[in-house]
């Protein structure tokens, strides 16, 4: 199995390239936050965008907003290449290290976004802040846990690749938007708090209840594939390690993450953890994903040291 | 616990007589249960859980690796004892973990099996009566229509049929109206999911009262059986007798370990024969990813390396050919070996016991003296060893490391160095009294594993329910809708009140539009030619011939 270079190559290209596309993006959508005129108050609670407002400002603020959704669209697509390129150039699927794994991620919350905005329009005035994380970790992917295309060691020859590498990637990437769905409706109650008027430009952010709603439908989407996504690795486990479960520190972090998104979950319909608590919970589930990414691949050592960064 | 039940107003009334304390101790343990099983106190008790889940994934851990946990006490000479006396180097098995997860699992099902009975109940039971305002229901409307008040009804219950409704009708104070039901199974799914863990835990725990594992060091040619005496490690769990073990013999014929061109590492295959003791063994092959799986027991590879052989002249001429031990890998990329022999029945005395310390490297390599290993297969393999004469201490009570020799021998001068040397395959060591040392060349050995866990099954047939409540407690969508049929304020028809409560999923309100359109049309199919159009609302299309009857 030899490595197909100039298809690593181009690969490496298309991730300059899609990191180049969404940063366009992030600058298409923060022309919307910047052109649109701030709402009216009403918009707090309602789904729907400004109605009855043909003032040209907001036209051009959406189309702006719809630039950004393109944008981001075009870079999803060749950010896909990026995967489909790295697969092919090592025969295999492109998650096998740490590179390729958050690389997926960040493609998959990328998509959702991407479908959410053409689902509930107003998630698109959101753009700017899904975009400029999406960016920042695409620059520190791309920096600290770049690896070459290679082949899999032994342990990871297995058809559960594909089935828990991939929904773990699935998962992560729906609770990556969920978390910043969070982060920004904790934002937004402040901004509410505030009467709207000392930052104009965090008033363009759709309405809390807009952001509570898609934090919500995007966990309730990635919790059942988190949950298969460990059910299915404690599977593999069984045949690879000799046993099901060991606490092993990517379990333990895993089963950690699973714990705080069944919290969030029952938080969310429980009196007294509605709203601000329980978008609280959301935010320290993301948190503990990507402790669980970056700590426990490159930190500590465990069974799932396949990082690949040296 | 920092939530308060809230208050309840008119609590009972002050008992006449003092209550006994049978009653209080009833009573103060009726109002814990409640606080116990409160919504707020699980997610609560889920957080502790998730947060007494992290010491054990920062700190080494004994099930996970005795020997890191060795190495930090050496590091943390102060720490470590308290650390320890907080059972932070067991954590899940430490009784204030158990403790968590414990009370979190006596609320989920103090909480879950009255809902499950209540449940149990209203799967049976007719749907629950309309409310009285229906036009107060989250999503609502009223159709006027020119049809009976009966047939009215009948138009939306054949709807709700067609769209799996459970419908029931009742005669109201205002008029005839209709209550339906769809999607009980949200519940049962709930229900499903958390029995589930609530199996889970059982099989958990039935697996490590009654599983066992054992890891053995076996070099090519050679094998083992499933007892506890021959095992290099193992740990049993508390019900595990040792005669119980599964009559289990494997014997290692071949190894093989292959490795792509840039020397990661492609696959580890093992050639084995198995059987009970004294039968004649069935061949089969097991690798990485591909365990040996025998009436539920299994045998894993885990590990590989070399074990050097050497030959051993005594000065006498008495020749020991065949002499090896595993050597364990210190570096996997490369699989440079350490790992020692010791001999202590060679001579006749104590004294003159010999032991060899070495470094194996399968593609051996000389730097200024210094033996390294360039590659993980054996191409130019080479041994570093270190001669000791003296006495070895082995019957000294002390426990030693096959792996090393005992410092404190050498240390005290009881053990002294004889000679050293690098060697290729088929070059000798001389020691100063004559007894000659050749090294002959390895063998692999492979580390085996052998498992026995009864509760496997249950824990994967738990996960998989646990899985299917989930989505259908996540996807499904429970939904009652109520009809009443009143006769119009005008005299003219009927005025049909449909209201709608839904449980899970958004948009309920779209939902609610389609089948108030559903229910629109089929009510103007059904009404009567129009004599004249109904006063108010938008007039059937006169095309649409009057049916039949």
């Amino acid at each position: 199995m030899t490595v197909d270079q100039s298809l690593a190559d181009l690969s490496d290209t298309l991730f300059s390239i899609s990191v180049a596309l969404y940063s366009v993006a992030v600058v298409a959508f923060c022309a919307q936050l910047a052109f649109g005129r701030r709402p009216a108050q009403q918009l707090v609670g309602a789904g729907a965008p400004g109605v009855a407002d043909p003032v040209p400002a907001a036209d051009r603020s959406s189309r702006w907003g719809q630039v950004g959704v393109a944008l981001t669209a075009l870079g999803a697509v060749v950010h896909t290449g990026v995967l489909v390129t790295r697969g092919m150039a090592a025969d295999r699927l492109p998650w096998g290290n740490m590179y390729e794994f958050a690389t997926a991620v960040v493609l998959v919350g990328v998509v959702s976004f991407v479908v959410l905005s053409v689902r509930m329009p107003p998630v698109r005035d959101m753009g700017a802040f899904v975009l400029a994380p999406v960016v920042l970790s695409l620059v520190a992917i791309g920096l600290f846990l770049y690896a070459e295309a290679g082949p899999l060691v032994a342990a990871l020859r297995s058809s559960w690749l594909a089935v828990h590498v991939s929904s773990a990637i699935l998962g992560f990437g729906v609770f990556f938007v969920s978390g910043i769905a969070s982060v920004l409706y904790l934002v937004r109650l402040r901004v509410d708090a505030r009467g709207g008027d000392a930052s104009p430009v965090l008033a363009r952010l759709p309405g809390a209840v807009t952001l509570d709603r898609v934090a919500h439908r995007t966990a309730v989407f990635g919790f059942p594939i988190w949950t298969f996504a460990v059910i299915a690795g404690a599977i593999w486990a069984e045949s690879a390690w000799g046993r099901f479960w060991g606490w092993d520190p990517k379990e333990t972090w895993a089963f950690i993450a699973w714990v705080v998104y069944a919290g969030y979950l029952h938080a969310r319909t429980t009196a007294g953890w509605r709203g601000r608590p329980a978008a609280w919970v959301n935010v320290v589930g993301l948190a503990v994903m990507i402790f669980n990414l970056l700590f426990v691949n490159m930190v500590s050592t465990g069974l799932h040291s396949y990082a690949g960064v040296s | 616990m920092s939530t308060v039940a809230p208050p309840r107003p008119a609590a009972a009334p002050q008992p006449p007589a003092r209550p006994s304390a049978g009653h209080r101790a009833l009573g103060l343990w009726l109002r814990w249960w409640r606080r116990l099983t409160a919504m707020r106190t699980a997610i609560i008790l889920l957080f502790l859980l998730a947060l007494a889940a992290i010491p054990g994934s920062l700190l080494p851990q004994r099930a996970l690796s005795q020997n890191n946990v060795s190495q930090y006490f050496a590091d943390h000479p102060t720490l470590a004892p308290l650390l320890d006396r907080l059972y932070l180097f067991d954590v899940f098995s430490s009784p204030w973990f158990a403790a968590v997860y414990l009370l979190l699992f006596v609320s989920l099902i103090g909480c879950v099996v009255p809902r499950a009975v209540e449940h149990a109940r209203a799967l049976t039971a007719a749907p629950p009566p309309a409310p009285r305002r229906l036009l107060r229901l989250p999503d609502s409307a009223a159709l006027p229509t020119p049809l009976a008040e009966a047939a009215a009804l009948d138009v939306v219950e054949e709807e709700l049929r067609v769209a799996r409704f459970r419908v029931v009708r009742r005669s109201g104070d205002a008029g005839p109206e209709l209550s339906a039901e769809k999607g009980a199974w949200k519940e049962t799914g709930n229900l499903l999911f958390h029995l589930s863990l609530v199996a889970l835990l059982l099989g958990l725990a039935g697996g490590k009262l009654w599983g066992y594992e054992g890891s053995i060091l076996v070099t090519e040619e050679q094998g083992f059986c499933n007892s506890f005496q021959q095992y290099d490690t193992y740990s049993a769990g508390p019900l595990v007798e040792g005669g119980d073990l599964t009559p289990l013999c494997v014997d290692l014929e071949d190894f093989r370990a292959e490795y792509e061109e840039d020397l990661t590492a492609a696959s580890f295959t093992a050639d084995i024969s198995y059987g009970a003791p004294g039968e004649e063994g069935r061949p089969t092959t097991i690798g990485v990813n591909d365990p040996l799986r025998v009436d539920g027991d299994r045998v894993y590879v885990t590990g590989h390396g070399y074990s050097p052989r050497f030959s051993i002249t005594l000065p006498d001429g008495t020749a020991f050919t065949d002499v090896s031990a595993p050597f364990l890998p210190a570096d996997q990329a490369t699989m440079a070996s350490e790992g020692a022999l010791k001999l202590p029945d060679l001579g006749a005395g104590t004294d003159d016991q010999l032991a060899i310390e070495g470094f194996f490297a399968p593609t051996g390599v000389l730097q200024g003296g210094i033996l390294t290993s360039i590659d993980p297969r054996p191409l130019a393999p080479q041994v570093a060893i270190l001669a000791y004469q003296g006495y070895l201490g082995l019957d000294s009570g002390l426990p030693q490391s096959v792996y090393s020799l005992d410092a404190d021998q050498i240390e005290r001068g009881r053990l002294t160095e004889v000679g050293r040397a690098n060697l290729s395959v088929g070059e000798t060591l001389e020691l100063p009294d004559g007894t000659a040392i050749t090294f002959d060349g390895y063998r692999q050995f492979a580390a085996l594993q052998f498992s026995h866990d009864p509760g496997q099954l249950w824990v994967l047939g738990a996960a998989i329910s646990l899985l299917l409540g989930l989505l259908a407690l996540l996807l499904l969508r429970r939904q009652r809708v109520f009809a009443r049929a009143e006769p119009a304020p005008d005299g003219g028809g009927t005025v049909l009140t449909v209201g709608s409560l839904t449980r899970g999923g958004g948009e309920s309100a779209t939902r609610f539009a389609e089948l108030t359109d559903r229910l629109r049309t089929a009510l103007a199919d059904r009404a009567p030619a129009p004599p004249a159009p109904p006063s108010g609302g938008a007039a059937p299309e006169p095309e649409a011939l009057p049916s039949d009857r």
